[in-house]
């Protein structure tokens, strides 16, 4: 949070000065990439690449629609991109410009075709699911050898919680995740866009509130591998990230990812260029960039997070391409879900669901 | 004559220019409807139709989503619950900022600019950072814990950060030379010999002081109170750093109908409130000032 102020800061005084043909912006997720991979971009290409981080879509699609972000790339995720194209925010991509758009994976091309028909205004990044990070060692001596570590009835389930609160648990701060996971929990339609049914979440949450730590989005991959916290509803890669600092660190925290047995939200961050963009030609070198085999392989082996791009597959280390947390196979698959865009009165009932639950008002 | 007018027009220009015209275009919005488009809300005016275009334009306007801040009490309570804040902290502010006043006021004359100077010294570093200088005093591993458990005060961390009592130590802090200044002002104008008159008169020093100096330093107080109260009750940073997700300020609920819901029009309309409120404490204020300057 403090680095993304100051770095938010820093773009904004940027912004302020005149944007340059010579100058790349990009605005990711953060702890999203290997920072190599930005220095080898300059070097290659000879642009300066300003790089910002954010992690919240809200907040970037908040930027999307004022319009005039000054950024040339930016990596929402599928159901914002969806809504963000219908506001006219992107520009469909150039494929001349991206002679490795090749390289994508037709599988996953097939699914974000879903948000985006035809593929025409972005390209994936990275893909992942939300599910369980958890301290084995803390939750297994909390809770005894059988707690259920890949279910939903771990931060579900207010008898559980309420052993693990003095622990720590965190949430992600994104309703459009957590809402569709209280759901799927009560065998509900996780997708669904129906007020009653999306009242039903409430309750779930209001029960399991009070032993809830926080809602943050980026603080947990930390806290997680210092052991500040036993368990965190997080994203994939993030929570792999914190397995492997734990690991350095050699803490004796041990950290493992689970998909919920119930069945995991799936989402897929796509990277596309603003309507507005100052260097398109810029955006795209950069697009292109990443659409390479090798690169974006270095980026998945730092992340852990799976890609969209086939021919990246052969540069992966074993510990990303061979572990089902990252790359899953058929069966995990088919137990994970998607969801679409809320509509504007729809997201209205769930940032105030949000809100309540939240704050209790 | 002419000389005169543009006189008086710089100061209504400045209003116009930095008041007024924003205000229009943040109505403006509060009476628009959201969209998904850039940016997020419409109708916009279509110039190029004429006045076609504007009674159009016009007609699309409603009060929709006043009415929506009626039927949702998390608005009124955000709102109630600012107010208190900002009362408790512009009360605590003077508690703590006019023996430090009193006490400047009071001291020699040669040490005054430098004690002046460390009240002012804290704007020199970012106001952010001063605020994330808090995170780590209050934090249950922060400073202010460490040094309460290493003397043996207490057995377990205080809970502090995250909490309304974070939220009143940093709006306190932040505003506290606001409170100072105008009290010192007042305090420094004292003319000494009215209380060696008073007791003189057969007052007690306790009794001179609160029948003289307090009633005198008045306007001071008066000031520092508006200064304080004024930015406190539309705070966002401060609660959204030290405060836990129970503090309800009108600030937050602004930055999640922008943020979250991607509502402006209700994010104006909840702003233009706010200014509604703010305009009786800030009219109060004027005529205060005015009846300063006329006293003297």
């Amino acid at each position: 949070m403090k680095t993304q102020i100051l770095a938010s800061t820093a773009a904004f005084a940027l912004l302020a000065g005149a944007a340059t043909a010579d100058e790349v912006r990009v605005y990711n997720w953060s702890d999203y990439i290997d920072e190599e991979l930005l220095a080898q971009f300059e070097a290659e290409t000879g642009l300066k690449l300003v790089y910002d981080v954010f992690d919240s879509n809200e907040l970037l699609e908040t930027k999307m629609l004022a319009g005039g972000s000054g950024y040339d790339v930016v990596v929402p995720t599928g159901t914002f991109l969806q809504r963000q194209i219908t506001a006219g925010a992107f520009q469909k991509l150039d494929l001349e410009q991206l002679p490795n758009h090749g390289n994508l994976w037709d599988l996953i091309k097939d699914v974000t075709a879903g948000y985006d028909p035809e593929n025409a205004y972005s390209i994936n990044y990275m893909w992942g699911s939300t599910g369980l990070g958890v301290n084995v060692g803390k939750v297994k001596e909390i809770l005894g050898d059988d707690a259920p570590l890949n279910s939903m009835e771990l931060v579900l389930n207010p008898d559980n919680m309420e052993k693990l609160a003095a622990c720590g648990v965190h949430f992600l701060d994104a309703p459009s995740e957590i809402i569709p996971m209280a759901l799927k929990y009560l065998g509900e339609n996780p997708d669904s866009h129906d007020k009653d049914v999306i009242a039903k979440a409430e309750p779930v949450l209001t029960a399991v509130r009070p032993h809830i730590q926080k809602f943050h989005s980026s603080e947990y991959i930390n806290a997680l591998a210092n052991g500040d916290i036993c368990v965190a509803v997080g994203w994939s890669g993030d929570i792999l990230q914190a397995r492997d600092r734990a690991a350095e660190a050699d803490n004796g925290v041990e950290i493992a990812y689970n998909a919920f047995a119930e069945g995991s939200l799936m989402w897929f961050d796509q990277m596309a260029i603003p309507v507005d963009a100052p260097n398109p030609e810029g955006a795209h070198k950069f697009l292109n960039f990443i659409l390479d085999a090798k690169n974006m392989a270095a980026a998945s082996n730092y992340v852990y997070y799976a890609n969209g791009n086939i021919a990246s597959q052969e540069h992966l280390v074993e510990d990303v391409i061979g572990d089902p947390a990252i790359y899953p196979d058929e069966e995990t698959m088919s137990n994970f879900y998607i969801t679409t865009p809320y509509p504007a009165k729809t997201q209205r009932v769930v940032t105030r669901l949000w809100t309540k639950v939240k704050s209790g008002t | 004559m002419m000389r005169r007018l543009f006189l008086i027009s710089v100061p209504y220009l400045w209003l116009l220019a930095l008041f007024l015209i924003p205000f229009v275009i943040v109505l403006k919005i509060a009476l628009s409807d959201t969209a998904l488009s850039i940016p997020p809300y419409t109708p916009q005016i279509d110039l190029s139709a004429g006045w076609e275009g504007l009674r159009t334009f016009f007609a699309a306007l409603d009060m929709e989503n006043f009415v929506w801040l009626t039927e949702d009490d998390l608005y009124w309570k955000a709102y109630v619950s600012s107010l208190k804040i900002a009362t408790i902290s512009t009360l605590l502010a003077l508690l703590v900022g006019y023996p430090i006043a009193y006490g400047m006021a009071q001291a020699p004359q040669e040490w005054r600019a430098t004690l002046m100077m460390l009240i002012i010294l804290p704007f020199w570093t970012s106001f952010l950072i001063r605020v994330y200088a808090w995170m780590g005093i209050l934090s249950q591993e922060g400073l202010l814990n460490q040094l309460l458990m290493g003397l043996g005060l207490i057995s377990d961390p205080l809970i502090i950060l995250n909490t309304n009592t974070a939220v009143y130590i940093g709006i306190v802090y932040t505003y506290l030379p606001f409170m100072i200044l105008p009290i010192y002002s007042a305090l420094e104008k004292l003319d000494a010999s009215l209380l060696e008159a008073a007791e003189d008169l057969g007052c007690s020093r306790f009794k001179a002081f609160w029948l003289v100096t307090i009633p005198l330093s008045k306007g001071g107080i008066i000031a520092g109170s508006f200064l304080v109260f004024i930015p406190a009750i539309g705070e966002f940073v401060i609660p959204s750093l030290l405060g836990g997700s129970s503090t309800l300020m009108i600030g937050k609920v602004l930055w999640e109908e922008f943020f979250s819901n991607r509502d402006w029009p209700v994010a104006a309309a909840v702003a233009v409130v706010l200014l509604l409120i703010l305009i009786i404490p800030i009219i109060l204020f004027q005529r205060n000032e005015q009846k300063q300057r006329e006293a003297e």
